[in-house]
């Protein structure tokens, strides 16, 4: 189901111009200043439109409405039960595994609707790489973890070469060249992630969204996780989940702050987007009172 | 009352505190002694009479055991008197029944767990089935080998296919169950893992989540063999003869098998065939360890600690 609003229906629009021509068109509820979301963005990767997933029925999160940009990293943040994973998951579709999920709205990919019918989930996923918050190397070797993209995908080429390409881009080539038919799973826990990114990356798709990639991991392994993002970023667009505010400052060009909503009582908790908009204004001039205390530490 | 030092500690002395942790005094320990020594002497009460049961076998059969006993045929005069026919017919309905359980057993397991919606009434009923099916007698699975596979629409006879398709149907359930948990214990993010990098969802079961459970499938299908080997009852009624002078030589053939060998001779007032009897139960015994052992060895083998 597809649910839009109409512009002209919706009492909350604002007198004053807003800053992004782009706010305009998609409004949502919660948002009193249409600058607090910033959606000025040229050429989007993803854009969603009034995004709401529901669990059996019950929202977990709704009324997201955001462009992520291009080549550049967008962080989600916020407390537990925000729905910023969820969100995520909507713009791969791997929603699609959770029976009871439900997903209302738009999510543009490229201007395509992911959701539109006849859209295939298995071809969105060969176009948009997945990290997960474990690291979860399959039962074989390094080689064979990272053949299985290009082999699934029936990629025609020297599996070799992509194999090298894939483990060099992810800066694991030097720590493993020598170990290829090793089992994955006797490497550290930050090599195991690192392979898992080289895995995604493999099949060269253009957006890599990375869902708290660091949480299981120690810092001197996170921030080689982090270099590689940046290295990254010239060549994928990166969405990372993170529930660690010092992260994405660090790594992220734009970041989006959600937030649990508890105005239906503690047994209906709903995420909503807050504030979103270039790293470095989020955390030093946000415009919402509610991210400003989650960024200086005062809840979340 | 017992010393309670959450409740003391606010008021008494420090000695008093430290006095209290000395011993747990005399009456708990004892209680907690004779209930270990209870477990113990319930705990042995099955092994001795499983020793007993090896011991007298094993010193009625193990004299009987030479090449001859192996090699030889069933016959009127217990010197004779050999299990040869009786170990290919067992090998022979092995091999049938792990023909049928291997493929049925896992495509329904991968069904069930994979594919099957269990909101549906109907997958709820075949899971619950087959639980039950489990718990069923042999001897019943005996009564439909005969109704419907020896005679009936099947009409395949009294041979080595019937008793082996009636075999399976005996273990098929206990195979299904512990082909699921193998499945089961595949974590969901290996799954995952395979549809975020564009596989589907046939791809992701047969490149990463069947290679993954097949040491516990076969696990599974070991030990339904090892019980589907010493099975009696359905191979009574599905009308195996007992006394089978050849080897089985095809699908179509008549058969004996070991337990039904063993059977024959029990029943013989002749007490030179009872020790063949015990003879052959202890055959019968060394290959299920030898079964266990690879299904144990297996486990271990490939035992993943995710």
């Amino acid at each position: 189901m597809v649910k839009t609003v109409p512009e002209a229906e919706n009492p909350q629009i604002p007198a004053e111009p807003p800053a992004a021509p782009a706010a305009v068109s998609v409004p949502t509820p919660t948002v009193s200043h249409p600058e607090v979301v910033d959606n000025a963005i040229e050429r989007p990767v993803f854009e969603t439109r009034d995004l709401a997933v529901r669990y059996a029925g019950k929202p977990a999160v709704l009324g997201v409405s955001l462009k992520v940009p291009e080549k550049e990293i967008t962080a989600f943040i916020g407390p537990s039960g925000c729905g910023k994973s969820t969100i995520l998951r909507c713009l791969d579709r791997m929603n699609d595994l959770i029976p009871s999920a439900t997903v209302e709205g738009t999510v543009l990919y490229h201007g395509h609707d992911l959701y539109g019918p006849g859209v295939d989930p298995v071809q969105v996923r060969k176009r948009i790489g997945m990290v997960f918050q474990k690291p979860n190397p399959f039962p074989k070797s390094i080689y064979e973890n990272i053949a299985f993209g290009p082999r699934v995908l029936g990629l025609k080429g020297n599996m070799d070469e992509m194999v090298e390409t894939a483990l060099r881009r992810a800066s694991l080539w030097d720590d493993v060249k020598d170990r290829l038919k090793d089992n994955a799973f006797g490497m550290s826990g930050g090599q195991q992630q690192r392979l898992c990114i080289a895995r995604a990356l493999a099949t060269d798709p253009d957006v890599l969204l990375m869902d708290e990639p660091c949480s299981a991991l120690d810092p001197i392994s996170t921030g080689r996780i982090e270099d590689l993002m940046h290295e990254l970023k010239n060549s994928v667009s990166i969405v990372i989940v993170t529930h660690n505010m010092q992260q994405a400052a660090r790594v992220s060009d734009r970041t989006a702050f959600f937030i649990v909503d508890l105005d239906g009582g503690e047994d209906r908790r709903i995420g909503r987007l807050v504030e979103y908009g270039p790293t470095g204004r989020i955390f030093t001039n946000p415009h919402d009172t509610r991210t400003e205390e989650y960024v200086t530490g005062k809840f979340g | 009352m017992a010393f309670d030092p959450l409740l003391h500690r606010a008021s008494a002395p420090e000695e008093d505190v430290i006095a209290g942790l000395g011993s747990r005094g005399a009456g708990s320990l004892l209680r907690d002694r004779a209930f270990i020594l209870c477990l113990i002497l319930l705990t042995s009460v099955g092994l001795v009479v499983l020793g007993v049961l090896l011991v007298t076998t094993g010193s009625d059969g193990i004299p009987q055991i030479n090449a001859d006993f192996i090699n030889n045929f069933p016959s009127a005069f217990p010197e004779r008197a050999g299990i040869q026919s009786a170990i290919w017919g067992t090998l022979w309905l092995m091999g049938v029944v792990a023909v049928v359980i291997i493929p049925l057993g896992v495509a329904t397991a991968l069904y069930l767990e994979e594919y099957a919606d269990r909101s549906k009434w109907w997958n709820r009923a075949i899971e619950v089935n087959i639980q039950n099916l489990a718990a069923v007698p042999s001897i019943v699975y005996g009564i439909l080998g005969l109704a419907y596979i020896v005679r009936g629409p099947l009409s395949l006879g009294r041979t080595v296919i019937a008793g082996g398709l009636t075999l399976a149907l005996v273990v098929l359930p206990v195979v299904i169950i512990t082909s699921r948990e193998a499945i089961r214990a595949v974590p969901p993010s290996i799954k995952e893992g395979a549809l975020a990098l564009g596989a589907t969802h046939w791809q992701a079961i047969w490149r990463q989540i069947l290679p993954s459970s097949i040491p516990g499938i076969a696990t599974g299908v070991i030990l339904s063999l090892s019980r589907a080997i010493g099975e009696t009852a359905p191979l009574i009624l599905v009308g195996a003869a007992t006394f089978v002078a050849f080897n089985p030589t095809g699908l179509d053939s008549p058969f004996t098998a070991l337990p039904l060998q063993i059977f024959s001779w029990v029943s013989q007032p002749n007490s030179d065939f009872q020790a063949k009897a015990a003879a052959a139960i202890v055959v019968l015994l060394l290959i299920l360890v030898l079964l266990n052992a690879v299904a144990i060895w297996l486990r271990s083998r490939f035992q993943r600690r995710w």
